[in-house]
């Protein structure tokens, strides 16, 4: 770029009513009081939403992998499993619920370290607000992702003929333990979001942290049917107990030490996870 | 426009909207910031000019309270960036060097989020983005994805989404770094409208035509450090030269003319792409008007004749012996990414 003293001319002149225009937007306005980290935390909920009204392409993988996880399963294994696919499938379909919406969480985690490479989280951090209502705001904007995929799965479930015992209490009770516990889990999927250098560092890390604790708990098969390591692996992972509740609840006889365990760590997770990333995105970059 | 003189002589903290000193930055063993001291006048427009890789953008992320120092201490707005982040934060905005806006909104849900964030209601909110709208000369765009919107768009909206409420001081780095010439204007026009209002501007830029155009002071930083400082005036008079253009009406008398140049000036002289044109150095403003007037006087009929600033290299060279171009060839590979996106 030559810097001749001739470009000191003005620019070209902008017109009358654009120039009044910017004096006016820039007459000082009164700053409004610092919003209170309930709304903030609504405010970036609400761009949550924004995002997936302008590219609902973000909800197929959240609704189409529900959807050929319990038609593979219910009539694949159903018949060698349970002896009928309709039997298999009442089982089934609480199980296939809890794996549609947990591995949705991991998104929470690939879409955060997405967004700390772009500049608006500069904009963010240097706003007013409570610094980690980006965070949680963006996390509570997932649960309805969560819902959504909850919904599919049960909607297909309903077609395929399942019939839950407890009607529409119990499923909607499951779908809350559900998104309950998927909340506490994606604190853990935003800390990696944070701490790994890649979108797809996260996904591939998430789903092998996933997929064996998924498959390793009684979704698919009674765990007395296990080797006996095996089974007690099963027995404490976290993810048997929501899979139990669930059925319990949709089936009308929950137990409610299940509940008490997906309740604890849920919380545990949050307590542990969501300050470490409220550290990282505080402290990074 | 450029009446704003830098800090006064008092060095009141009060006039101070920014204060830093010693400030230090290190990512793994490159000192990115290496012991910056600015004092920057309430209400001033400020320049910070360095080649890329400089610490510029470390230095304003660390004022706007987005990294913490290592060292050194630094009052914003009479707050402290570190024991007293918040209160920072209610007074500056950030205009960052990626565009500083969400690309998967439309421009106006940008303005709202903002507007939202800071506590204005809703229906204010979407009234002040309309406005801020109108007068960016965004009206065709606001409904669009930002993904979508062309450079200059998207420097207009990330500085509109900067005053959504007035801050007391906005950080600009690099507004216009790949902009074409319209569009730069266009931003140029939008930060004198800002500084008439009584802004203070914190402006990083590669470019000393701009800084020269728009700061009423300068801070030349290099290898994150300030080697000097002063009005635009000062630091291009401490350069020294810049060059002289002159066209002549007969090309053929080009290799004359250049003779006489040489001899007036005492420079070497450059025989330009255009057979008509040659440039050379000119210490000052009135020795190269003496050598244009010999160049009449032997009747080497002169068409039109320039003297340019010097140019962020000429600075360099003349400030650190080498030229910004050198310098960010050296340790572009480690230092430069690292700076742009501090992970």
């Amino acid at each position: 770029m030559s810097a001749t003293d001739a470009t000191r001319t003005a620019p070209a002149a902008t017109p009358a009513e654009q120039a009044a225009a910017l004096r006016n937007v820039l007459a000082t306005t009164p700053r409004p009081p610092r919003q209170s980290a309930v709304a903030s935390i609504l405010t970036f909920g609400w761009r949550g939403m924004l995002k997936i009204r302008h590219v609902p392409e973000q909800l197929i993988d959240v609704t189409i992998t529900p959807v050929l996880f319990t038609l593979m399963f219910t009539y694949m294994f159903g018949g060698a499993i349970a002896g009928s696919t309709g039997d298999y499938l009442q089982f089934l379909l609480p199980g296939t619920l809890v794996m549609s919406v947990l591995f949705t969480t991991v998104y929470s985690g690939v879409a955060l370290n997405t967004d700390m490479t772009k500049g608006v989280v500069d904009r963010f951090r240097s706003l007013p607000v409570w610094r980690p209502a980006p965070l949680v705001g963006s996390v509570v904007g997932d649960s309805a992702r969560y819902l959504v995929a909850g919904t599919v799965v049960i909607a297909v479930g309903l077609i395929l003929g399942f019939r839950p015992d407890a009607g529409v209490g119990g499923v909607l009770a499951a779908i809350a333990l559900v998104v309950v516990f998927s909340f506490g889990l994606s604190w853990v999927f935003t800390t990696m979001g944070l701490l790994m250098r890649s979108p797809n560092a996260v996904m591939n890390t998430g789903f092998m942290v996933l997929f064996p604790l998924t498959f390793l708990s009684n979704t698919f098969v009674a765990p007395e049917t296990l080797p006996s390591a095996l089974e007690a692996f099963v027995d404490v992972n976290p993810i048997s107990h929501l899979v139990s509740a669930s059925r319990g609840l949709m089936a009308g006889s929950v137990d409610g030490s299940d509940i008490a365990v997906v309740l604890g760590v849920a919380a545990g997770l949050t307590a542990i996870f969501a300050p470490l990333t409220a550290r990282l995105y505080r402290t990074r970059g | 426009m450029n009446s704003n003189d830098g800090h006064g002589l008092d060095g009141v903290s009060a006039g101070l909207a920014i204060e830093a000193s010693g400030l230090v930055k290190a990512f793994g063993d490159t000192r990115a910031v290496d012991g910056v001291d600015l004092r920057v006048r309430r209400g001033a427009v400020y320049g910070v000019l360095g080649p890329n890789g400089a610490g510029k953008t470390t230095t304003i992320r660390m004022l706007a309270t987005l990294l913490r120092p290592d060292g050194g201490s630094a009052r914003v707005n009479g707050h402290d960036v570190v024991a007293d982040s918040d209160a920072v934060r209610a007074t500056v905005s950030l205009t960052g060097q990626l565009a500083s806006v969400d690309e998967d909104l439309t421009g106006r849900e940008n303005l709202i989020l903002v507007a939202r964030l800071l506590g204005l209601g809703r229906a204010e909110s979407k009234q002040r983005a309309d406005d801020l709208i109108d007068a960016f000369d965004l009206r065709e765009a606001a409904g669009k994805l930002v993904k979508n919107y062309s450079g200059g768009m998207r420097r207009r909206l990330d500085i509109a989404a900067s005053i959504v409420v007035t801050p007391e001081l906005l950080f600009l780095d690099e507004p216009t770094t790949g902009l074409d010439p319209r569009s730069r204007n266009q931003v140029w026009d939008i930060i004198r409208a800002l500084a008439g209002q009584g802004t203070t501007i914190l402006l990083c830029t590669q470019y000393l035509d701009e800084a020269d155009q728009l700061a009423g002071r300068i801070a030349v930083i290099d290898r994150g450090k300030v080697i000097a400082e002063g009005t635009p005036s000062q630091l291009k008079a401490s350069v020294g030269s810049g060059l002289l253009h002159v066209r002549l009406l007969d090309p053929e008398r080009r290799p004359e003319a250049a003779g006489l140049l040489e001899r007036e000036l005492g420079e070497p002289v450059r025989l330009e792409a255009d057979p008509s044109a040659l440039s050379v150095p000119s210490p000052d403003a009135e020795r190269g008007a003496e050598a244009v007037a010999a160049l009449a006087r032997e009747g080497i009929a002169v068409g039109d004749f320039s003297r340019g600033q010097p140019s962020l290299d000429e600075v360099f060279l003349a400030l650190t012996g080498h030229t910004a171009e050198e310098r960010e060839r050296e340790e572009d590979e480690d230092s430069d990414d690292r700076e742009e996106r501090a992970a």
